[in-house]
């Protein structure tokens, strides 16, 4: 029966997500990567993943997983029903100290599974003035243990404005979810490298850093 | 009631004949100079084409299901319209429930009071109350930076894309006498003779065009193209006094105004884009630009057509 009523409920919020904000995907110059990968994005809202999620060609829209605080989304019946069986994301423990299961291996094990994930590894959403926050290194301990996976950054555009946290009210505007080009962690790559590097190549997608408006 | 509809159905052969001709010479003129893309002008053309057919049938369709799918048509692009505009605007979190306001309670309410046929609230709902309201919501949460260019950006927009693009369908709302239940054909004149200026002008500016009329607005618009726009779309409007309650002279005044007004409404919203570093207002149709790209003369003659039309010709 959830599992019945899961795939309307994803079209409608699909639906409704293009309908507020006629989101545009905006692929690189090569084209869409269709291999197995990460997608890191930048965070500013609930509604992030959901919006790469709708961009996505359904064939690959399909296989891709999104990475999310279980202590957010198993707290109520229906958030629990919206994480688990509408977007099945890999449920993840944020809280060092209380965590009954590593990050690392819950991740590592779905990509095994052949399943492609969407990360922010900036952690939680960005609510300072700066384009994104500092990464949590989880992108690099995740690179580091499946070192042939690709990483694709992937910059969110003016979600920010559409839903400012502790509105509840979305205002129309228009988004646009770009895709850069693939990486993936240098051999013997140290972690703050890495990190500054991915975190970068994230940036130079932002609007802002091209010197264009919106 | 059969005058609307043969005058309606000749009207539509017109349209369809017009846009069979045209999809004919634009792929013509891409097989033979632009076989591989590579040739702007030929590729924005045929773009149009695209556009013009999609907007003739989304029309078409909004005339069939009457006033409603008139009022719903329009209504749906002022809500694109005004996305497109608030995107390209620099409002804060504290504007966040006037513009929650602008979408969900002003929109809605200016068709609804159109569908009521409230002509007096319907004119000054957006210009009087709407104003005033809109700074008093986004002042109660005292952000005062920007505020002044924050709130003049919110009512612009609300002016060019809700007020001023619901006077389309407000057409329908004019009594006159001998014109009864005629009134779609008003709206399809002002679209008819909106596109073809703006096409017309084109194409005299493609072929004759020297001198560059706005160089810094926008590089295609020419005084060549200009005059010979507006004279032959005002010739044309001439001709199409049978559709509406004018004489043909009547009609090419008319005609004459709204591409006048288009042409300089193209060139306000011109000035908005430069003004924030953006070629188009959206993507709505992928690779057409914006809606308001297609809407901008529009937007600007509605109102003036509407109000000249009401005041000489109108009961009510």
């Amino acid at each position: 029966m959830r599992k019945f009523i899961a795939k309307p409920v994803a079209i409608a919020i699909v639906v409704f997500a293009r309908a507020i904000t006629a989101v545009r995907a905006i692929w690189p110059a090569e084209g869409v990567f269709t291999g197995q990968c990460v997608y890191f994005a930048n965070h500013s809202s609930h509604g992030d993943f959901i919006l790469v999620w709708a961009v996505l060609p359904p064939r690959l829209r399909s296989r891709v997983r999104p990475v999310a605080g279980a202590e957010y989304w198993l707290k109520s019946a229906i958030s629990r029903f919206i994480g688990r069986d509408v977007f099945d994301a890999v449920l993840i423990e944020r809280d060092r100290d209380t965590r009954t299961g590593d990050p690392i291996e819950i991740m590592s094990s779905a990509i095994d599974a052949g399943s492609s994930l969407i990360l922010f590894p900036e952690g939680t959403r960005n609510q300072t003035d700066q384009l994104l926050q500092p990464f949590k290194s989880g992108l690099f301990h995740l690179a580091s243990a499946r070192p042939n996976i690709s990483l694709v950054p992937v910059w969110i555009n003016n979600l920010n404005r559409v839903m400012p946290k502790g509105e509840i009210v979305p205002i129309p505007l228009i988004c646009t979810v770009t895709f850069g080009q693939p990486m993936q962690l240098a051999s013997g790559e140290a972690k703050e490298a890495f990190l500054e590097r991915a975190r970068s190549a994230l940036l130079e997608l932002s609007p802002n850093t091209r010197g264009e408006n919106a | 009631m059969s005058g609307v509809d043969s005058d309606l159905g000749k009207l539509v052969c017109g349209i369809l004949a017009v846009l069979v001709v045209a999809s004919i010479v634009g792929y013509i003129l891409q097989r033979r100079f632009s076989p591989d893309g590579s040739n702007a002008s030929i590729e924005n053309l045929n773009a149009r084409i695209k556009a013009w057919w999609v907007m003739a049938v989304l029309i078409g369709v909004a005339f069939l299901a009457g006033r409603v799918g008139v009022l719903v048509l329009f209504g749906f692009c002022s809500f694109a319209a005004l996305r497109e505009f608030i995107t390209l605007t620099h409002t804060r979190r504290a504007d966040h429930w006037a513009l929650a306001a602008a979408f969900f309670v002003v929109l809605p309410m200016q068709y609804y009071l159109l569908w009521l046929h409230q002509y007096g609230i319907f004119s000054i709902f957006i210009p009087v109350y709407s104003f005033l309201l809109m700074p008093i919501i986004s002042v109660l949460r005292g952000d005062t930076e920007g505020f002044l260019d924050r709130i003049a950006e919110v009512q612009w927009a609300l002016m060019i894309c809700v007020f001023c693009a619901s006077h389309v369908p407000a057409l329908l709302t004019l009594s006159i006498p001998g014109y009864e239940g005629r009134n779609v054909l008003l709206i399809a004149f002002l679209i008819i003779i909106v596109q073809l200026s703006d096409v017309l002008q084109y194409v005299w500016g493609k072929l004759f065009g020297k001198t560059k009329i706005a160089p810094r607005l926008s590089p295609s618009k020419t005084v060549e193209g200009f005059v010979g726009g507006v004279a032959s779309a005002t010739l044309i409007g001439a001709g199409l006094w049978w559709i509406t309650p004018f004489t043909p002279v009547q009609a090419g005044l008319l005609a004459l105004v709204i591409t006048m007004m288009g042409f300089f409404g193209g060139l306000v919203m011109s000035a908005i884009k430069r003004d924030r570093g953006v070629k188009d207002w959206g993507n709505l149709i992928e690779g057409h630009g914006g809606l308001i790209d297609r809407l901008d003369s529009v937007v600007f003659s509605a109102p003036i057509f509407f109000h000249v039309v009401r005041y000489w010709w109108s009961v009510t």
